[in-house]
């Protein structure tokens, strides 16, 4: 991942949170989307067109992907512009409050920028049109390149001062591209920003690959690869591109999701029939049996404090959820509902594990609180599994699959999300069908 | 009349005897339980030997009809001692992949151990486990999914 280096700077005193009026209760779902401007950045006059970047339309493509982000959260409208009263350079002065209210705006983004010496500088403020006071000011200084970053940041900023937690728009989804018949499924490695644009592929799609998790800086990934018809365990390194089996086991690994520090891989071992949870240290390369059970072990996943791990088995007959000690002891079963349930989870805010439940032939994304209790299933459909979590645990990305018809006719492949209030549904488009989505950590901390 | 009176029973009769036929075919069943037990995906390693065995919905137990065919296997493999064989365990599509990868290897390695319970060397016998990345039938149907819940021995060239 490229080093990117973004100055920071706080320009204006931030208003105290007891003077704002305006607050986005997001635990209620999209009930009432709260009614945003945001306003085109104003361009510097001085500043110029760059090779492979159009400087002059900065200001409106910055605004636009603040807009889409803010959508996207189902808990915000983002009003037409073509209502708006004032000029952006004269609105980011000093709004004409009572303008944009009459538009019926609750908060307004205003901004400007300018391109100098290869350097973008972007600062925007964030008004509250109720109270009629300015909320956030923060300026960026970055290469220009990075300006899809910049409107990602903003957005986090403002989400976060509207709502209270931490945004997810300066992240990445890591996931299976996926092409071809169904019975020959052409599967590559694929890397976006959240939102969908620039897309990078990572691997040519010569061997099946499945599963990528990020690690927690989201340089490296883990991933299953059946290189040379060998399905195990890989590690690439995103920026160099090198990549390497972890491990030396003699038989199929699977499964692999990274420890919260980053120092170890936690992954299935299959041998002779059987799939027990394994443990190897990045750095010592030393290997620990974490399950040992004639049943299927695997799904494993840390508890962000990564005292504790959750998996699935059927060592009761049938896929269940457990949890234990991260050194394999206390083994505890905690779904005990009709029905199977896997591919565990655990949430960035250690509270709740979502997971995937079939019942009667249809499939569930829900999530229930680590002991078990409080099952929630947010969405059902023919088809859907592997959740995963935004970096504030408020979001999960999943994949989902169609019914298909003789000869795999109708068959495809998406990434969907969905907030854990069980509200606000979204297909994430992607150049290609898609699976096994891995969010990122927030890129800029 | 009376010609048409025959005419029309014989009809009738002929009728009868096509809905019965339509009917027995309607009711031939290709499963046991949900286990396969059709032959449209099965290949032959030889004349008689079919390649591969189906598995119910998350089991991984044999039937009747599987040790039958594996012991089928296992006199080829005797009788042909140069040959190697991969077998790819395979899962349908209606559980999650990780679980299914599984699930596939835990098949393949039944499939294994009853070829070597008949003598055949286990270095002879690799396996590899496809999940559902690779169903045999693409459709989503229950005929499908038993299709697709299988075992197959595949020489090793």
């Amino acid at each position: 991942m490229k080093k990117i280096i973004i100055i920071f700077s706080i320009f204006f005193n931030l208003i105290s949170n007891s003077n704002a009026l305006i607050k986005v209760d997001i635990t209620r779902g999209n009930l009432d989307p709260l009614p945003i401007a945001v306003s085109p950045l104003h361009v510097d006059n001085t500043s110029v067109n760059l090779e492979n970047l159009d400087v002059k339309k900065l200001g409106v493509n910055i605004s636009s992907i603040i807009e889409k982000n803010f959508k996207s959260t189902g808990l915000f409208n983002p009003l037409k512009k073509e209502a708006f009263v004032q000029k952006p350079d004269i609105a980011h002065l000093k709004p004409r409050f009572e303008d944009w209210r009459l538009i019926k705006a609750q908060a307004l983004v205003t901004g400007k920028l300018s391109v100098k010496n290869n350097k973008l500088k972007v600062e925007f403020r964030l008004w509250d049109l109720t109270a009629s006071k300015e909320m956030i000011a923060l300026s960026f200084t970055t290469t220009p390149s990075n300006w899809r970053r910049v409107a990602h940041i903003i957005s986090d900023k403002i989400y976060e001062r509207l709502t209270g937690e931490t945004g997810y728009f300066d992240t990445r989804i890591i996931y299976v591209a996926e092409s071809g018949p169904k019975n020959q499924r052409v599967k590559k490695l694929a890397i976006m920003d959240q939102d969908g644009a620039k897309t990078k592929y990572l691997t040519l799609g010569n061997e099946l690959v499945l599963t990528p998790r990020f690690n927690p800086s989201n340089q490296m990934v883990t991933y299953l690869s059946y290189f040379r018809n060998l399905p195990r365990v890989y590690l690439l390194d995103i920026e160099t591109g090198k990549q390497e089996v972890v491990g030396n086991f003699p038989g199929m690994t699977f499964a692999p999701r990274f420890s919260p520090d980053g120092k170890k891989i936690i992954m299935s071992f299959a041998k002779d029939g059987n799939s027990d949870i394994f443990t190897m240290d990045l750095e010592t390369r030393v290997v620990e049996r974490i399950t040992e059970h004639s049943s299927i072990d695997t799904s494993p996943s840390y508890s962000p404090d990564g005292k504790y791990i959750c998996f699935n088995s059927d060592r009761s007959g049938l896929q269940q959820i457990y949890v234990m000690k991260s050194d394999g002891t206390n083994v505890k079963r905690i779904t005990f509902g009709k029905g199977i349930y896997g591919t565990p989870v655990w949430s960035p805010r250690g509270d709740l594990i979502a997971f995937t439940k079939v019942r009667k032939g249809r499939f569930y994304i829900g999530v229930m609180r680590s002991d078990g209790t409080g099952e929630r299933l947010l969405t059902e459909n023919f088809y859907q599994e592997a959740p995963s979590w935004s970096p504030n645990g408020r979001v999960l990305v999943f994949y989902r699959e169609t019914k298909s018809g003789p000869q795999g006719k109708g068959f495809s492949a998406k990434l969907w999300s969905i907030d854990i209030t069980g509200y606000n549904e979204r297909k994430i488009k992607t150049e290609t069908d898609a699976s096994d989505p891995s969010w990122s950590s927030l890129l800029s901390k | 009349m009376n010609f048409n009176k025959n005419l029309r029973n014989i009809f009738l009769i002929l009728f009868a005897t096509l809905a019965l036929s339509a009917c027995s075919t309607a009711k031939k069943s290709q499963t046991t339980g949900d286990v396969y037990t059709g032959t449209d995906t099965v290949e032959y390693l030889a004349s008689g030997v079919k390649d591969r065995v189906f598995f119910a919905t998350n089991k991984s137990s044999l039937t009747s009809a599987s040790r039958e065919t594996l012991r089928k296997q296992a006199t080829y493999l005797r009788k042909n001692k140069k040959l190697n064989v991969t077998i790819e365990g395979h899962a349908d599509e209606r559980g999650t992949r990780e679980y299914n990868l599984a699930l596939g290897e835990r098949r393949a390695n039944a499939a294994r151990d009853y070829l070597m319970t008949y003598g055949i060397s286990g270095k002879r016998i690799s396996v590899i486990s496809y999940g559902k990345e690779r169903p045999v039938n693409s459709e989503s149907t229950p005929l499908a999914w038993s299709q697709n819940r299988r075992s197959v021995t595949v020489k090793v060239k």
